[in-house]
């Protein structure tokens, strides 16, 4: 049987989902949705689709309400920052402000274009955009949420389920605006993921979706990257009568503190206490066959071809220049960078002056950690480094408005000036009116794309001089680091040692050879 | 007058061999460990370097048990005396065919410089290395018993390496040594048969 379903996975991945699909989507519900009265219409619109789904799901609604993926806020209960999508700028799309209309297709909602938003409308609620099994369902930038009117609501509604690896993915797989591009561990080819790529997500193995591990209690996801939980020392907590209250987005909810079970695993134990288990057990990101982007420099943007549009180029399949956003790298099957982390993310936010870090760059986000505050591990990042707009009079970074089809649009018109005025306006933000170009920098916590236990990353991949782990400081790590005094002086020893030995040895053949010449008879 | 009788006995052989195998196994798996050089990879390396650890604390808990029901621990008392002799005699003696200050015995195996040489060894580069290993050891249970407050990992490894650089240069000059006996073989071949020449106790009595 296994040889049987391997066969099929090797010859052809989307056929093994489709054999998913066919068996077990509407095994596993008590109710065929295709039955119900309710949705056997035509439906003109999303919120149509909403109204009739909270006719039987009172609460859902009000339950999103409450989440992120609803507010694209949230208030950081340790350090105050209020974040979330809505409030924060990053080093790609820089920020959906003055650009929600396109950035909404990522909403989990109908309409948001802009601030008149009506974050209390309950048939706003987008239910199909994750509970879409059929596939059809999707919603096109620029369209302020709504999907595009080819879509068969009828059809989609009638075909209801639980989330999947193609709905979560469908945003978070094409983050930054492309697949793989932003997160480094996280893209299309987890859908169907072999053994290699994702020991859990394993299609044809443990099939894990991405909810098994961010389990929702009344539609909010666990796990979270604003209040990431770095270190983890509760344990095993599946199976505990308060399992739904619980976070099991982490390695421990289910490996447990001593995770490694073999028998000579009690050193690999003993490393739990420094090591998240990502550090070792995520050897690389961007391992399934999708290059993740490293840089985005946003000065370059605006190059043109002689018909006017926006200059393309792209090397190996990657775009590497876009007229409308700039030049790009990538990086595949890479090494992560690592870094002390406690789980404490601060934000850089709008209204902050910027602030240089020592290579130079704006920490648009900053990992806090060290080695001796008790609390943190050495974690795997994908730093993504960028160029993008700021107001040097100001020192704040900025807002463009990059989308849409009006005059103001950097797409439109390619005039950052224009651009960042309307950004800066929509954000309720001073602006100077110049523009210049600064580095900034991100980090992204990788925690996906785990490979089975062979393939974790070796000790000597540590354990060594210039290895994986040369930048972490306040750590003694036994082959990396060493007192270079007492080599110089121990080896220096040792070889005079050695000199003195043979030289004492050659007196003694000498003098031996000699004694014989001058006393012959003896 | 000499004779030829048995100086090292079975177990003391063994020890002796043993202890020497898992001493030059330490030290090339330890300075990998270290990060002098790569041999083994590091994982093995450690391995290595913790099992031959264990079967070295096996094997002198049967020596330490061994000396003390022969008495053999009375070779390492130290003295001074000849000991003054012994350094002329490697510094130029040794080069002027002179006679060796020193006559071995069943009882009295070692020359002084051996016994000061050995002594050293057993309690001060020993112990070093052992504690400061088995601590290294046991490092993650710091925390649970009380040492983190005490013990720094890397002061502990310094130690440690500190130790390793003394057993080396005794091993070097212990190998060199053992060809300074009567002839250049003499001492190899007691060790391997246990079988070597002695003065006649009753002088020393």
């Amino acid at each position: 049987m296994k040889l049987f379903f391997s066969f099929i996975f090797h010859m052809h991945r989307t056929s093994i989902l489709f054999f998913l699909f066919a068996g077990f989507v509407h095994a596993t519900s008590t109710a065929d949705h295709g039955r119900f009265k309710e949705l056997q219409v035509d439906f003109d619109s999303g919120p149509e689709v909403t109204k009739a789904c909270i006719k039987c799901h009172t609460e859902a609604a009000k339950q999103i309400h409450k989440t992120k993926h609803w507010n694209w806020e949230f208030l950081n209960p340790d350090n105050k920052q209020r974040v979330g999508k809505r409030n924060i700028l990053n080093n790609f799309c820089i920020t959906p402000k003055s650009n929600f209309a396109y950035c909404s297709a990522c909403h989990v909602g109908y309409g948001w274009k802009d601030e008149s938003f009506d974050f209390t409308s309950e048939e706003n609620v987008d239910c199909l955009v994750c509970h879409d099994t059929t596939g059809d369902y999707s919603k096109p930038p620029g369209n302020a949420g709504f999907p595009k009117n080819t879509v068969d609501l009828s059809y989609v509604a009638q075909n209801v389920g639980k989330t999947s690896r193609d709905t979560c993915g469908a945003c978070h797989f094409y983050g930054g605006g492309g697949n793989g591009v932003k997160h480094g561990d996280l893209d299309d080819s987890l859908v169907v993921a072999d053994r290699e790529l994702d020991v859990h997500m394993d299609a044809v193995g443990a099939d894990f979706t991405c909810s098994t591990c961010h389990k929702s209690v009344e539609h909010d996801v666990a796990g979270s990257r604003y209040v990431p939980q770095a270190t983890d020392t509760e344990g095993r907590h599946i199976h505990k009568r308060d399992y739904n209250e619980e976070n099991n987005a982490h390695c421990r909810a289910c490996h447990d503190n001593e995770p490694h079970k073999k028998a000579d695993a009690s050193r690999l134990n003993q490393h739990v206490d420094k090591i998240a288990c990502q550090t070792c057990h995520i050897p690389r990101i961007a391992r399934g066959g999708v290059a993740t982007r490293m840089t985005w420099d946003w000065s370059t943007a605006g190059k043109l071809n002689e018909n006017g549009e926006p200059l393309q180029e792209r090397v190996d399949g990657n775009l590497v220049y876009h007229g409308k956003r700039g030049s790009f790298t990538y990086a595949e099957d890479a090494h992560p960078e690592y870094i002390w982390f406690n789980g404490s993310v601060r934000f850089h936010l709008l209204d902050e002056k910027i602030v240089l870090n020592e290579e130079g760059y704006v920490p648009i986000n900053d990992f806090e950690g060290s080695a001796d505050d008790g609390k943190s591990r050495i974690w795997p990042v994908k730093v993504f480094r960028g160029v993008q707009p700021y107001d040097p009079e100001m020192g704040t970074l900025v807002v463009p408005h990059t989308t849409g089809l009006n005059e103001d649009a950097y797409w439109k018109t390619f005039d950052w000036k224009k651009a960042i005025t309307a950004g800066m306006l929509s954000a309720g933000q001073p602006f100077s009116g110049k523009v210049d170009f600064i580095k900034t920098q991100m980090s992204w916590p990788i925690t996906h794309m785990v490979a089975p236990a062979e393939n974790a990353v070796g000790c000597n991949e540590c354990h060594s001089k210039n290895g994986r782990l040369s930048t972490i400081d306040g750590i003694y790590i036994p082959g990396r680091d060493a007192v270079e005094w007492l080599d110089i002086a121990g080896w220096g020893i040792v070889l005079l040692t050695l000199i003195g030995v043979v030289l004492h040895g050659l007196g003694r053949i000498i003098s031996f050879y000699w004694s014989k010449r001058s006393c012959p008879k003896e | 007058m000499s004779e030829r009788v048995i100086i090292f006995k079975r177990f003391e052989r063994f020890w002796h061999w043993a202890q020497a195998a898992l001493i030059i196994v330490l030290l090339t798996s330890g300075f990998e460990v270290h990060g002098s050089y790569t041999l083994l990879g590091f994982e093995r390396a450690v391995t290595v370097h913790t099992n031959a650890a264990w079967l070295l604390v096996i094997l002198v808990a049967f020596t330490i048990f061994w000396h003390f029901t022969t008495g053999e621990w009375k070779q390492y008392i130290p003295t001074l005396k000849k000991v003054d002799a012994m350094i002329k005699y490697y510094l130029l003696g040794i080069f002027t065919n002179a006679t060796h200050p020193f006559r071995t015995t069943v009882l009295k195996k070692h020359n002084p410089l051996q016994r000061l040489a050995y002594l050293f060894m057993w309690v001060m580069i020993s112990p070093m290395i052992w504690l400061t290993g088995l601590l290294y050891l046991f490092y993650d249970y710091w925390q649970a018993w009380g040492l983190d407050q005490y013990l720094v990992l890397e002061e502990l490894a310094f130690l440690h390496v500190v130790g390793a650089f003394m057993m080396l240069m005794f091993l070097i000059v212990h190998v060199y040594l053992i060809t300074t006996g009567h002839t250049v073989f003499s001492h190899m071949k007691a060790m391997i048969t246990g079988w070597g020449e002695v003065e006649q106790e009753v002088e020393e009595l």
